[in-house]
């Protein structure tokens, strides 16, 4: 096993590529079985929704050549190991484990099945049939970050968080670094629900929000819930993980939009042609795994055009959304002028910039 | 329409009852499947038969239940007495920090007393958090009932801010997770192979202890008698107040370390955020499904925690949504409670009729 941040990893690819040649042959006849774990309800319209989406596509692009089941509400602790053992036990060549808390299950699991391939989002260890990949959610914070600072009167917006990990930490500080570049003093009050998919509780939080005089919310929660509380309230939020503007067709600004499609297709033919290999990726809106949903009709039109700025300025590389001066909650310089927060950094990111009221 | 009561139960039926429920909720899920257009059989079986027709399938099962059936066996002393502990899964969470706790504390350290330390810790552990609204009921009259669900709930928010703040592991990124134990803190595994572990085999003596001392001892008398009839028991001289707190130690104690067990176990020799999906509250059922007896209670945990096998298996193998799973747990209980009545009351149509008409 080896542990790895991101793009440290190199020489564990080579012995799986080996083992892959002789198995590829003897599946050419029969169909690639693929197992996904999903940790909510796939109809949660949020973040295994979208992986779900991402697995129907894996199935329309390659037809007969692939047969895909998943699991759905796999809480994450002792139950995913066996899911996972049980998905590999009846014959899955590769195996999607969609959420954090899986890594150790996926590895377990991947120890004893070492001819079955694993992709484990968002983790951070890769072995020779264990591959990571995870999206820059933050990049289209940014995005939604300038425009939220566009739209508040009040220049201070609420954010739903669900656990302070750095994943959400670095959500937090690229929309509120964002927003601060068109509004200097604007600040974000964070509430934590403890939970990525909690419609009750995340309905609380935004309630509880706009009750304390914040006129825009962000979310880093799965449910469409707190975009409904903005709707009644003819205020406005953005959706996360799907375009969830079903639910707030006026209320819904934007929405960060995971596109797992894509990437399940490359990786899903790689395991049948033979020639998977373990990597850890994390790619964003460049390559397209991170998007943004339309405009909602409330957004004007010199917002909607910042927003395609920053965005343009994200892929071309020319807007940096940790670039400094970055100072600290406390007021500390963390970041100098010219520079940026490395990836490496990032992921383990548990500060919170000037602003930020977590 | 109206329910009458039965001058006499039939004792057959009170222990029939249980595996009429079951057999109508194959009937009533097979119907259901063939409603949702699945294969009635191959559903059934992908539900009860397959996730056990293995070694490693029936100890996949034995580890779910052990937790469901450990809570349950304390948590049916009480409810025999009439007191309410719906705090388990706090409990729980209270035993495995403290349990964990000792772990973390002789990180890096071996030796054969680590694990019994752990172990005392978690019992004590989800003793005091039990302890207190045992003693809120006993001195100020609160309800327990309320006292032990709240406490649930800050147990878990206590174990986030371990695991979030001072117990998180250097090494982990800044990720919710604490050091993983030493080897001497992990439970052994009984079955190589598997993840049965020694945690299962000490589940099975105490539901073997619980069942003497419930039948066969004056305490397990003392227990019945303050449920059913609280008047009597007060003449007799059985004390209702040590009764409150005898139960709510005991069951705090078991789901303690019920709490270790999984976390020394299954979960991998760390504490993480979540440690339990809710097993504490599952026991509840467990414990009623099981008539409150520690032996019905096994064959309950063992029936629950193949329900969850079963859904997740059924979504493999058939592709049936988990909901089913959910509705399948609803229909158990329904039809439980439904035959349940019948046993103890019958039907009568029409009007009462009046005494000697």
């Amino acid at each position: 096993m080896k542990l790895s941040r991101r793009h440290l990893l190199g020489t564990a690819a080579a012995g799986s590529a080996l083992a892959a040649l002789p198995a590829a042959s003897a599946r050419a006849q029969s169909p690639l079985k693929v197992g996904f774990v999903y940790v909510g309800p796939k109809g949660d319209n949020g973040w295994s929704f979208r992986h779900d989406v991402a697995r129907l596509a894996v199935e329309e692009a390659l037809g007969d050549k692939v047969e895909t089941r998943y699991v759905e509400n796999v809480p994450e602790g002792p139950d995913a190991e066996r899911v996972i053992r049980q998905l590999a036990a009846t014959g899955q060549g590769l195996i999607y484990t969609t959420s954090f808390g899986f890594m150790n299950p996926t590895l377990k699991v991947a120890k004893q099945f070492p001819d079955v391939k694993f992709e484990h989002a968002t983790g951070y260890v890769t072995t020779p049939n264990v591959a990571v990949y995870n999206a820059r959610f933050y990049e289209g914070r940014s995005v939604i970050g300038t425009m939220a600072a566009m739209m508040s009167k009040k220049g201070v917006a609420g954010y739903i968080g669900s656990v302070p990990i750095p994943e959400v930490v670095m959500g937090i500080d690229a929309f509120t670094l964002a927003a601060q570049k068109v509004n200097p003093d604007f600040r974000t009050v964070v509430v934590w629900v403890n939970s990525w998919h909690d419609p009750g509780k995340e309905a609380d939080a935004a309630k509880a929000l706009f009750d304390q005089g914040v006129d825009i919310i962000a979310q880093h929660t799965d449910s469409a819930a707190p975009l409904q509380v903005a709707e009644q309230r003819g205020l406005y939020g953005f959706g996360q993980a799907a375009d969830q503007s079903a639910f707030a067709p006026e209320g819904q600004l934007t929405a960060i939009v995971d596109n797992w499609g894509p990437y399940y297709i490359k990786r899903t033919q790689e395991v049948i042609d033979g020639t998977w290999e373990t990597h850890d990726v994390w790619y964003g809106l460049k390559e397209g795994m991170v998007s943004l949903a339309p405009y909602g009709p409330a957004v004007p039109p010199d917002v909607a055009a910042a927003a395609d700025k920053v965005k343009a300025g994200i892929i071309d590389g020319s807007y940096q959304p940790f670039g400094g001066p970055i100072m600290d909650q406390s007021g500390a310089k963390r970041v100098a002028e010219g520079e940026t927060i490395p990836d490496g950094d990032l992921l383990k990111l548990d500060w919170y910039v000037k602003g930020v009221q977590a | 329409m109206r329910l009458e009561k039965r001058a006499q139960v039939s004792q057959a039926m009170l222990w029939g009852s249980p595996i009429l429920a079951v057999l109508l909720t194959l009937v009533a899920g097979a119907l259901l499947f063939v409603v949702m257009g699945y294969d009635p059989f191959a559903s059934l079986r992908a539900f009860f038969v397959s996730p056990i027709n293995s070694t490693y399938g029936l100890s996949e099962l034995a580890v779910k239940a052990s937790p469901l059936v450990l809570i349950a066996t304390g948590l049916a002393v009480g409810f025999r007495a009439g007191v309410w502990n719906i705090g388990a899964e706090g409990q729980l969470t209270l035993g495995a920090i403290a349990g964990g706790g000792v772990a973390l504390l002789f990180w890096g350290m071996e030796g054969p007393w680590i694990l019994p330390l752990m172990c005392l810790a978690a019992i004590g552990g989800g003793m005091a958090w039990a302890a207190i609204p045992a003693f809120l009921r006993v001195r100020l009259g609160v309800s327990e009932i309320l006292v032990s669900l709240m406490l649930a709930y800050v147990a878990l928010l206590l174990l986030s801010a371990l695991v979030y703040g001072p117990w998180k592991n250097p090494e982990a990124f800044n990720f919710p997770e604490t050091r993983v134990f030493s080897d001497s803190a992990l439970l052994p595994i009984i079955l190589p192979g598997t993840r049965l572990h020694l945690g299962v085999a000490v589940t099975v003596v105490v539901v073997l202890l619980a069942w003497f001392f419930m039948t066969r001892t004056l305490f397990g008398y003392q227990v019945r008698v303050v449920g059913a009839a609280p008047a009597a028991a007060r003449y007799a001289g059985f004390s209702r107040d040590r009764m409150v707190w005898i139960s709510l130690l005991a069951s705090g104690g078991l789901a303690g370390l019920a709490g270790l067990f999984e976390v020394a176990g299954p979960v991998g020799g760390q504490l993480l955020p979540t440690i339990s999906p809710g097993y504490g509250f599952t026991a509840i059922i467990v414990a009623f499904l099981g008539r409150l007896n520690p032996l019905g209670i096994l064959l309950a945990g063992l029936v629950v925690a193949l329900s969850y096998l079963g859904g997740e298996n059924a979504q493999i193998e058939v592709g049936l949504p988990q909901a089913v799973t959910g509705v399948f747990q609803g229909m158990l209980l329904f039809f439980l409670l439904a035959t349940d009545v019948l046993v103890r009351y019958r039907v009568r149509f029409g009007a009462p009729r009046l005494a000697g008409a």
